[in-house]
């Protein structure tokens, strides 16, 4: 059976190798200082995506993201991948969304898609580690859902009911649920594949449209314009609250509960030190505080 | 987010050079695919760009996958079970991340699921392959065995082979027998024509054959009873899905750990002849392993860049008296020299590869009609160029390696000969590329004819006249009486007129002219990029003057009579 494979994907600032200008002095993530990247569990999600493709020949995988126009990356390197195509939800009313206001924004735009078997994404992106916005859309939609999943086993085609192995505390548990469904991948799940070459030289120059609107603002042409009218798959769609029939009032800061009070700039501080020696005493003794403060265990 | 292709910007200067603009518009054919295939380039600096990109591709892999596999593929190693070759797990992974990414049958048409991409940016993924796992090298790279049965197959073969090579899937080439290794006119394989089933069947024994297990063989075996030399051999094509050829065992290595070398059974095993009977070894093979020569250039200087990168990054870890070591003249002495080995090697391979590019493009084009009088000249111009160039960037690339790699050691000192770091890796993958594909002393052979006959000569006369900057015509100058000193130790040999002598000094010129070609190449690079070779001029230029003044000294004193006391 082909599948039609909807990928979440988020544009993140790599907090993973953050260094001293990581933060602006009013303790919002200075993302400049940062460099855009797929949020890596929704690469391994895209991965489990190709897999079923690989799979069911005829799938057909969509990339769904919300951001500025930059973000339209994200769906460049699914494409570069193996995906077909992709949205790009961008709008100022978007704007400073917390998990729900996205997760409306997400499973409005899903609707609009129309047709979906699998709506598969990362756990949680690094940029805020809720964990939230899958759960939250598989809720919108009325769709069961499948957390922390590792692996797609196999999907039944009579029943529809597909089988997922999914990671939890000490192990691992085999679970079962119908299409269409929601899963969120874990970070322990197979990595992505890399970049396929002749995919990149298709999709190289696939543009949304404030990308476009960004290279042309001094004065500048297109290069190989003629191409996005002969070729549209070069052509990123950009879509808009509009675009998606939203709710104004459910979108962006106005759909958001979450309102941040406070920031504070936390450093560690050392305290107090403890001398240790090597006896068997001292280390029986440091295992016991650390067991008991949490710290291992 | 290690990147072996963009943390060494030299690779970039290399694929901007000036040529690739005709390599492309004959590779392309004026970029006619850009209707038909949708990965097809529209104009050359869209060709160049994709080549940036896959290298980046390319890059990443060897970064992200195949250099933290390189360790555990050294040890674990693959394995015989049952007459076929199992891969160390790591090779498996490497290789599954090079097939997805589609970086199979990269010089292949697009019409048989190929890239089109010209020999040098494949040439360059191989160079970079090389840098993180020379032994995984040399399973990917064998693909380049396509290029001969692309050349010498028919179309049927051509429809049948090619796609499944750019699918992904792996080649050897089967000619080293336990009696035919350097000479392999003594082949003995055995191929008899089987009447009743329209094929041929292949029996004997092949010995040090890399992967081979691989998908796809081209074999040289004997297919004309009673014969003796070359002239009784042709190529087969083996495909494994017919099967016959079992692995008996493979070889406990010094190095490369990870390239699986076989030793292959023929049972009878069906087989196909691909081009002409009696051509395999005169024409087939000697084109396989022109092609073979420039991979193995390739790999050596990605080896020379490893054991390079290993010996910077210790040199300026290690504190000695005090200092970081890399401050001491005797250690940046060695670093130094290392350098500008490699970058004179690797513009001597990429010098070469665009050589190779240009003759082959024509040469394909002559396939589709004829060539006009100026293609044709052009043709046999850059065909003779590359095969004076090849084993002089085999040859010497192998030799640097090996050298950078055991100066790498030394400057670990105690460290390096322990297990424990890159370095020993790297010096016994290295030790090979000096060995196969011809030994050192074969591309002395194969290059010594260009030495009597002034085509190296000639050229770098030509180069003479290459413009350079100002400020750097004193090296000009050096680098010309180099030439002088080289062309007048080929006379003084060409006149002592004596076949044994000749031979005998055969690796002196040799090494004379690839010193001198590899100071022109750097010089014209560091004229058009000081800020990244201006260093590796000056250090080569003294060294290449030194190695020159050596073997001009030995020459001028040597006499036919003096062979006898180096006689055994």
């Amino acid at each position: 059976m082909s599948l039609k494979i909807v990928v979440l994907a988020k544009q993140v600032p790599d907090t993973r190798n953050v260094g001293k200008d990581a933060m602006t002095a009013e303790g919002t993530v200075n993302r400049a200082a940062l460099p855009a990247i797929f949020n890596p569990e929704d690469l391994n999600a895209l991965e489990q995506a190709l897999r079923l493709k690989d799979a069911h020949p005829g799938s057909t995988i969509t990339i769904l993201t919300m951001g500025p126009g930059r973000a339209a990356e994200v769906i460049r390197e699914g494409l570069f991948r193996g995906a077909d195509n992709g949205y790009l939800l961008t709008d100022r009313a978007f704007a400073g969304a917390d998990t729900l206001a996205t997760s409306y924004a997400l499973a409005t735009a899903i609707k609009k898609i129309g047709e979906y078997d699998i709506i598969i994404g990362g756990r949680q992106a690094i940029d805020g580690d809720t964990a939230q916005v899958g759960p939250q859309v598989a809720e919108k939609l009325g769709l069961t859902q499948i957390t922390y999943a590792e692996e797609i086993l196999n999907i039944n085609e009579e029943t529809k009911r597909i089988t997922v192995k999914r990671h939890i505390d000490g192990g691992v548990e085999t679970v079962e649920g119908p299409l269409p469904i929601v899963i969120t991948v874990n970070g322990s799940a197979a990595p992505c594949r890399p970049r396929n070459a002749k995919l990149v030289m298709k999709y190289k120059r696939a543009l949304g449209a404030q990308e476009k609107v960004a290279i042309t603002k001094d004065g500048a042409t297109l290069p190989y314009a003629e191409q996005y009218e002969k070729l549209p798959y070069l052509n990123i769609t950009e879509w808009s609250v509009a675009d998606v029939d939203g709710d104004l009032k459910q979108c962006g800061l106005s759909g958001s509960p979450t309102k941040v009070k406070a920031i504070q700039n936390i450093s560690f501080q050392a305290k107090e030190s403890k001398t240790l020696t090597g006896s068997d005493k001292d280390i029986e003794g440091l295992i016991v505080e650390l067991l008991e403060n949490h710290t291992i265990g | 987010m290690a990147n072996y292709y963009s943390e060494v910007p030299e690779l970039k200067f290399h694929l901007n050079n000036p040529m690739m603009e005709r390599i492309c518009q004959l590779k392309e054919r004026d970029y006619r695919d850009k209707e038909e295939f949708d990965y097809a380039p529209q104009d050359y600096a869209d060709a160049m760009d994709s080549y940036d990109k896959v290298l980046e591709i390319t890059g990443e892999i060897t970064g992200e996958i195949i250099a933290p596999n390189a360790e555990g593929v050294d040890e674990e190693g693959p394995h015989c079970e049952n007459g076929r070759v199992r891969y160390a797990s790591g090779t498996t992974q490497n290789l599954d991340a090079m097939v997805k990414a589609g970086l199979n049958g990269m010089t292949m048409p697009r019409k048989y699921g190929g890239l089109n991409f010209p020999i040098t940016p494949y040439t360059m993924c191989a160079e970079v392959v090389a840098a993180a796992d020379a032994g995984f090298g040399n399973i990917w790279s064998l693909q380049d065995c396509i290029e001969t049965l692309y050349e010498f197959g028919n179309e049927d073969q051509h429809s049948r082979f090619i796609p499944r090579i750019c699918a992904g899937e792996t080649m050897s080439m089967d000619l080293t027998e336990p009696d035919a290794g350097s000479d392999l006119q003594s082949v003995m394989l055995k191929a008899t024509f089987d009447e009743e089933n329209n094929c041929w069947r292949l029996n004997g024994v092949k010995r040090f054959i890399t992967n081979g297990d691989a998908d796809l063989h081209l074999v040289l075996a004997r297919s004309e009873e009673g014969t003796k030399d070359g002239r009784g051999l042709s190529m087969f094509i083996y495909d494994k899905r017919d099967g016959g050829v079992d692995v008996r065992r493979i070889e406990n290595k010094l190095g490369i750990h990870g390239s699986p070398t076989c030793e292959l059974v023929y049972k009878n095993a069906k087989a196909e002849l691909c081009g002409d009977r009696k051509l395999g070894l005169i024409k087939y093979v000697m084109a396989l392993m022109n092609g073979a020569r420039l991979g193995i250039a390739a790999q050596s200087v990605g080896l020379s860049q490893a054991a390079y990168n290993e010996g910077l990054a210790y040199a300026k870890d290690r504190k000695q008296f005090g200092k970081a070591i890399i401050e001491f003249p005797a250690v940046y002495d060695m670093l130094a020299i290392m350098k500008a080995k490699l970058d004179a090697g690797r513009a001597l391979l990429y010098q070469t590869s665009r050589y190779v590019d240009i003759y082959k493009a024509l040469d394909d084009i002559a396939r589709e009609r004829k060539l006009t009088s100026e293609e044709r000249a052009e043709q046999k111009k850059y065909a003779k160029l590359a095969d004076a160039f090849t084993p002089l960037a085999k040859g010497m690339n192998s030799e640097y390696c090996n050298q950078n790699a055991y100066d790498c050691i030394q400057i670990h000192g105690g460290s390096g000969f322990m297990l424990e770091y890159a370095c020993q890796r790297i010096y016994r993958d290295a030790r090979i590329t000096s060995i196969y594909e011809g030994t050192t002393q074969l591309q002395t052979v194969a290059a010594i004819r260009y030495v009597t006959n002034g085509s190296y000569l000639a050229t770098l006369k030509d180069y003479e006249l290459m413009p350079i900057l100002p400020e750097y015509e004193g090296y000009m100058n050096r680098i010309k009486e180099m030439t002088n000193k080289f062309a007048a130790c080929s006379n003084a040999v060409k006149e002592m007129n004596d076949q044994e002598t000749l031979d005998f000094l055969a690796r002196r010129l040799y090494e004379m002219a690839a010193v001198n070609v590899m100071s022109h190449l750097l010089l014209q690079d560091a004229t058009k990029a000081p800020e990244m070779f201006a260093k590796s001029l000056e250090v080569y230029v003294n060294y290449a003057e030194s190695e020159v003044e050596k073997h001009f000294n030995f020459i001028r004193k040597f006499n036919t009579e003096k062979l006898d006391n180096y006689r055994k």
